[in-house]
């Protein structure tokens, strides 16, 4: 298949990226376009300028700093799965890294283009909320930054303006106690999950649970933050009660449709059953 | 629409063309460049049959523009045999029938290459989660598994 015609640039800043923004509001970012060059050739997404950022210096790293994990907007997946540090200290960031798509796609997909992406089928808008991160943007007046939660403003929709593009996502660094886990159910290697769970917890040392995040991918038209599950969690000590209460909850704020990856009631118990399972495995990791 | 000249590094020689910006990857290396080895499957990013070397990394060329691939280093299954003789992939490809009717071949070759430099011991595991990226319609996965064990075996004599 071949894509419709577009106009390329490939600035080598993002000042020079956003001028481009603002000359034609209709130009679309190249990422990893692992999402958007599919879109183009089966003519589900039309574009008149393509706006490559692949050449601007910068944009790939991930670091530790004042409190934050830092993720530079074009980190490829396959920078993410083999980072020592995540694989160290972020465990739900290098579950759901391992999952993403296949180790080809890994290679060209980034991080920031997944979350622009805003598709509720990716993995990382759901992690992202676990997580409690902050999404920076960069626009015409230098940068912004966005909380998670209302950086999904609709199905393929961000916060992000027509001029902004996303250029860090911060995560909040990792403290002794804290927690994580991504379980994916996905037919074969590459689908969309069917359904899958993302949880950030916090143990504190009287071994009460006192911050909880959890998303929710493939189960709406947004990803999903489960905050009655999250709620129910705050205070508890993750015992057996306490998490099955809060694998309810997550159930009841999913709002899958029946399609071939299953029926609704399916994708609901779905969601149960696997936060349970990254709730136990995270408190696992919290305690260890 | 906007055409590029691009130079691109293919298995070792300067190429230079005029390309329009929609133009794939896998359509220059193919049509432009007249390399053939390196085949169309799916053409949805699936299959991995397009599997080359950009700068080392495997990728499905299917979804990478070749405008992109300006000023990089693109490795196809037309440059692995050095000199009239097989690269150890190849050989093991060979040795172990790791093909049946050989679509998907060049695509699982590359992407084992990228992936024993990664990892020159990998466990069965890890081969067949290497590859996952890769469709083989015959399912002769059980062959492919020994013909990479059989390179990664033979380039850690080598090196």
């Amino acid at each position: 298949m071949i894509p419709p015609e577009f106009d390329y640039v490939a600035p080598t800043t993002l000042q020079e990226a956003i001028a481009v923004l603002e000359q034609k509001p209709d130009a679309k970012i190249l990422a990893g376009g692992h999402s958007l060059i599919p879109l183009l050739k089966f003519r589900l997404a039309s574009v008149n300028t393509l706006v490559d950022i692949n050449r601007i210096d910068g944009l790939s790293y991930i670091r530790e700093e004042g409190g934050w994990l830092k993720i530079g907007a074009m980190t490829r997946e396959a920078d993410l799965e083999h980072d020592p540090l995540i694989g160290q200290k972020y465990p739900l960031l290098a579950d759901a890294a391992r999952t993403i798509a296949d180790p080809l796609v890994r290679n060209m997909a980034t991080v920031g283009g997944n979350l622009a992406h805003a598709d509720p089928a990716n993995d990382h808008p759901a992690v992202m909320l676990a997580y409690g991160a902050v999404i920076v943007a960069a626009g015409p007046n230098g940068l912004r930054e966005i909380p998670i939660t209302q950086f999904f403003t609709d199905l393929f929709t961000t916060a992000l303006a027509p001029n902004e593009i996303l250029s860090e996502i911060r995560i909040p660094a990792h403290k002794a106690g804290n927690g994580g886990c991504y379980q994916k159910l996905e037919r074969k290697v590459g689908d969309y999950a069917t359904a899958a769970v993302a949880v950030q917890i916090h143990i504190g040392a009287n071994g009460v649970c006192d911050t909880a995040g959890i998303g929710l991918t493939n189960v709406g038209p947004t990803p999903i933050k489960a905050a009655a599950a999250e709620q129910t969690l705050v205070g508890s000590k993750l015992d057996d009660a306490a998490i099955k209460r809060a694998a309810q909850l997550a159930a009841d704020a999913a709002q899958p449709q029946s399609d071939y990856r299953g029926t609704e009631e399916y994708k609901r118990a779905l969601v149960k059953t696997l936060t349970v399972r990254a709730l136990r495995k995270a408190l696992e990791r919290a305690r260890n | 629409m906007s055409t590029h000249k691009i130079t691109v590094t293919v298995n070792g020689q300067l190429r230079q063309a005029e390309v329009p910006a929609r133009l794939l990857l896998v359509h220059f290396i193919r049509e432009t460049l007249g390399l053939t080895g390196t085949h169309i499957g799916c053409d949805t990013t699936s299959c991995g049959a397009c599997t080359v070397l950009l700068n080392g990394r495997a990728v499905k060329s299917c979804t990478v523009l070749a405008v992109q691939a300006n000023g990089s280093e693109i490795t196809t299954v037309e440059g692995l045999a050095q000199n009239g003789k097989l690269h150890p992939i190849q050989e093991g490809f060979h040795m172990e029938h790791g093909l049946q009717c050989g679509f998907c071949t060049p695509g699982m070759m590359l992407s084992a290459i990228a992936l024993l430099k990664q990892n020159p011991y990998p466990t069965e595991d890890d081969i067949r989660w290497g590859l996952s990226g890769n469709l083989c319609r015959c399912t002769g996965y059980v062959n492919i598994v020994r013909a990479v064990q059989y390179a990664a075996e033979k380039l850690r004599i080598e090196n």
